[in-house]
């Protein structure tokens, strides 16, 4: 006797998956779709002017030495924000699973960041650091170190880094709370009765267990970087100086809303996604492989 | 069952009563839209102006709506006419100027709405040096200016005066602005002189001050097919000599919009190139005396100092509306151009009078002297009448090309690239810029 449940709908499946479908189509491949056309485009901002030009756009983009410098410029700053939000967030996590008393109001308070809508992150950054009237430059100015960040790019860099991973960390130091949570306290007392300390029960045990949360915070954070950061370069940097801070996601926004170019920008969108795509797909061949679920 | 029923017919009579009231009120007034950029106390002033020209007439009502900065304005509405929703007035900064004037589809210019709504209009009584900006080649209107400002120099008397210099005589020429701030530098000021708006002072005012070009066909006046010529030897001398000035902090870059001004209030730099409607902020946080001087030239170039070229923003008609609303369009513009109206926006506000009347007003007011300084800007812009070089800047794609003029300079502040390398490359650059516009533009 077979026990399997078999269901003789032929709609009732198509039609329980359905709303997820409208909604993938409608935020997710509309938009796209709309991007790629949009991308083979020459058309003035109203749109009043249009021109089918195949693939002029992403010649002229490629031809620009600026826009290739930005590919340098994207991956410098995804890889620090990416590193800097999840060490900083993993420090905080183990830090604050051994807190016994006041645990709550410590993890309530790390968590508040993450609430903070990215382009008052950077506002907040640049108060610090503004090398006229902030504080941070201010110090900096009495031991000796003139920060300006207006005209030195590597400074530049650091700033938006750290106001995209501050922003982060807290999203970060959820899960892997929840990730240190749901290891068995038996295992690592075992490791400890072998006479293993701290640090090596962190790397042999507790970072192999964790594994699946490291591997799903690198590819949410790579797409955050990729993304979600033009807020906080829009308003810290602007881009500079001098193209230091110019990452792709801020000068489709630029080239789109600002300079109202909808075909170049829509084209850097398709760029864009390409390298998102196949960031993913890496990550999940190879970066995969080594976790442990 | 019942009771579903008449709640339901509840909410479709509350309904058919709503549509039938603003029905009714349609008829009796008609709206104008304006969405515009002015916010805080500015843009208090621009619905206190809304209110006062509905109570002064029955027939139409202006609704002035606040739609974020002005690339968020002007995007809002670009967006809107893609999707005809578009408002009948929206306010355009004036680097968009050409974008706009390009969509002739798109816009009704200014000469056309009064000419078809008989509402009287003369172009005479316009400022030229104000209303160049937004007009063609041969004359004719095409938005009205609203909020107009031209860079002039702020200077730190006080500092002035413990330097030993004297406050009441700012540097006329940049030669003198490298004495002057070396002379403050010595008296224990960190930096002599700071800009805000570097591409719009010291490259577009520079050429126009200079009567140089900026760009090629009347700094794009004459065609979208125009060519940028910031990178001639005159150019790239200022650009060295401001260069030069950032070694010793002389000049001490502050970022790429207004972030300079602060560096001035706050004491660091003695003096300061920023728009004259800068005067309303600088005189609320600036905690010394302060005066105002004309934008510094360089004094060996013949013809100078021409006239300075404006800054902000104008009102454009939108296309595809009734004409009774654009009749309504015509009239709130009418009161707009008045002469209490103008004298008033410019007293309050510190940006230019667009008329010769509300000009006269002011000055008759007792304003000038009340207000030392206010005037300059105005003088430095009506002293000699604009040339092709002087009339404005009117170049697609500006957003951009200002965005590259930024990239390069701080590329020379930061003494990465040398003056001449960085206008060029600033040049190369925009002009891919220009001819992208020019296709799509075609």
């Amino acid at each position: 006797m077979d026990k399997r449940a078999v269901f003789h709908h032929r709609v009732l499946p198509y039609l329980l998956v359905a709303p997820q479908i409208a909604i993938t189509l409608v935020f997710f491949f509309w938009p796209a779709s709309q991007a790629l056309w949009q991308s083979v485009l020459v058309e003035d901002a109203f749109g009043l002017k249009t021109e089918f030009v195949w693939l002029d756009n992403f010649r002229a983009l490629l031809a620009d030495p600026e826009y290739r410098r930005s590919f340098g410029v994207t991956a410098v700053f995804s890889v620090s924000v990416t590193a800097l939000a999840l060490t900083a967030a993993l420090l905080l996590a183990t830090m604050a699973d051994r807190v016994i008393r006041g645990a709550g109001a410590y993890r309530t308070l790390l968590i508040w960041p993450y609430a903070v809508a990215p382009a008052v992150a950077g506002v907040l950054w640049l108060f610090l650091f503004n090398p006229t009237v902030g504080i941070v430059a201010f110090a900096l100015r009495q031991v000796g170190y003139r920060w300006n960040h207006l005209l030195d790019g590597g400074e530049a860099m650091l700033l938006v880094v750290l106001a995209a991973a501050w922003k982060q960390i807290s999203y970060n130091f959820v899960f892997f709370l929840a990730g240190l949570g749901a290891i068995g306290r038996s295992v690592i007392e075992a490791a400890a009765i072998d006479g293993a300390g701290p640090g090596r029960r962190f790397v042999r045990i507790v970072l192999p267990l964790l594994s699946p949360t490291v591997f799903f915070l690198v590819v949410v954070n790579v797409v955050y970087a990729f993304f979600d950061t033009f807020g906080i370069i829009h308003a810290v940097t602007g881009g500079g100086p001098a193209g230091a801070t110019q990452i792709l996601v801020f000068k489709v926004f630029k080239d789109g809303f600002l300079g109202l170019d909808l075909g170049r920008s829509a084209a850097q969108s398709v760029i864009l996604m390409a390298v998102v795509i196949a960031l993913t797909v890496i990550q999940f061949r190879y970066l995969e492989r080594r976790v442990h679920y | 069952m019942l009771k579903r029923v008449s709640r339901w017919s509840g909410i479709a009579v509350v309904a058919g009563l709503l549509v039938a009231g603003s029905a009714g009120a349609g008829r009796a007034q008609t709206e104008v839209m304006v969405w515009h950029a002015m916010g805080g106390a500015l843009g208090e002033k621009v619905k206190a102006l809304a209110d006062a020209f509905n109570a002064s007439q029955s027939e139409y009502r202006v609704n002035a709506v606040y739609k974020g900065n002005y690339a968020e304005t002007m995007t809002g509405a670009i967006a809107a006419f893609r999707a005809r929703q578009h408002p009948h007035v929206v306010q355009v900064f004036e680097v968009g100027t050409a974008t706009m004037m390009a969509a002739r589809g798109a816009i009704k210019p200014v000469y056309e709405l009064m000419a078809e709504a008989r509402e009287p209009f003369d172009p005479g009584a316009y400022l030229p040096a104000v209303t160049g900006y937004y007009t063609t080649a041969d004359g004719k209107m095409l938005s009205l200016p609203f909020n107009s400002s031209t860079p002039v120099l702020y200077y730190n008397k006080d500092a002035f005066r413990k330097a030993g210099l004297d406050p009441a005589r700012p540097p006329r020429t940049w030669p003198e602005v490298g004495q002057t701030g070396q002379k403050l530098q010595a008296a224990g000021l960190p930096c002599g002189f700071t800009t805000d708006w570097q591409s719009w002072i010291q490259l577009e005012n520079f050429s126009a001050w200079h009567n140089v070009p900026f760009a090629t066909r009347a700094n794009g006046f004459g065609g979208l097919d125009a060519e940028l010529r910031f990178n001639s030897p005159r150019h790239v001398r200022h650009i060295a000599q401001i260069a030069d000035w950032q070694k010793t902090k002389l000049f001490d870059y502050g970022g790429r919009r207004n972030e300079a001004t602060v560096k001035f209030t706050n004491g660091d730099c003695g003096m300061l190139t920023e728009s004259s409607a800068g005067y309303a902020g600088i005189k609320r946080t600036a905690r010394f005396e302060f005066g105002i001087g004309p934008l510094p030239y360089w004094p060996d170039v013949p013809g100078a100092p021409q006239n300075t070229i404006i800054g902000g923003a104008s009102l454009w008609v939108m296309a595809g509306h009734s004409p009774s609303a654009y009749r309504g369009v015509a009239r709130f513009f009418s009161y707009l151009a008045s002469p209490e109206v103008q004298a008033d926006w410019h007293q309050f506000t510190g940006y230019l009078p667009i008329t010769r009347a509300a000009y006269e007003l002011t000055r008759k007011q007792g304003f000038y002297e009340k207000n030392p300084g206010t005037e300059v800007a105005i003088l430095q812009m009506t002293g000699k009448p604009p040339t092709e070089h002087s009339k404005g800047v009117r170049l697609g794609n500006m957003v951009q090309i200002r965005d590259v003029i930024d990239e390069e300079l701080e590329a020379v502040w930061a003494g990465k690239k040398s003056p001449r390398e960085a206008l060029d490359a600033a040049v190369q650059r925009g002009n891919e810029l220009l001819r992208q516009f020019e296709r799509a533009n075609r």
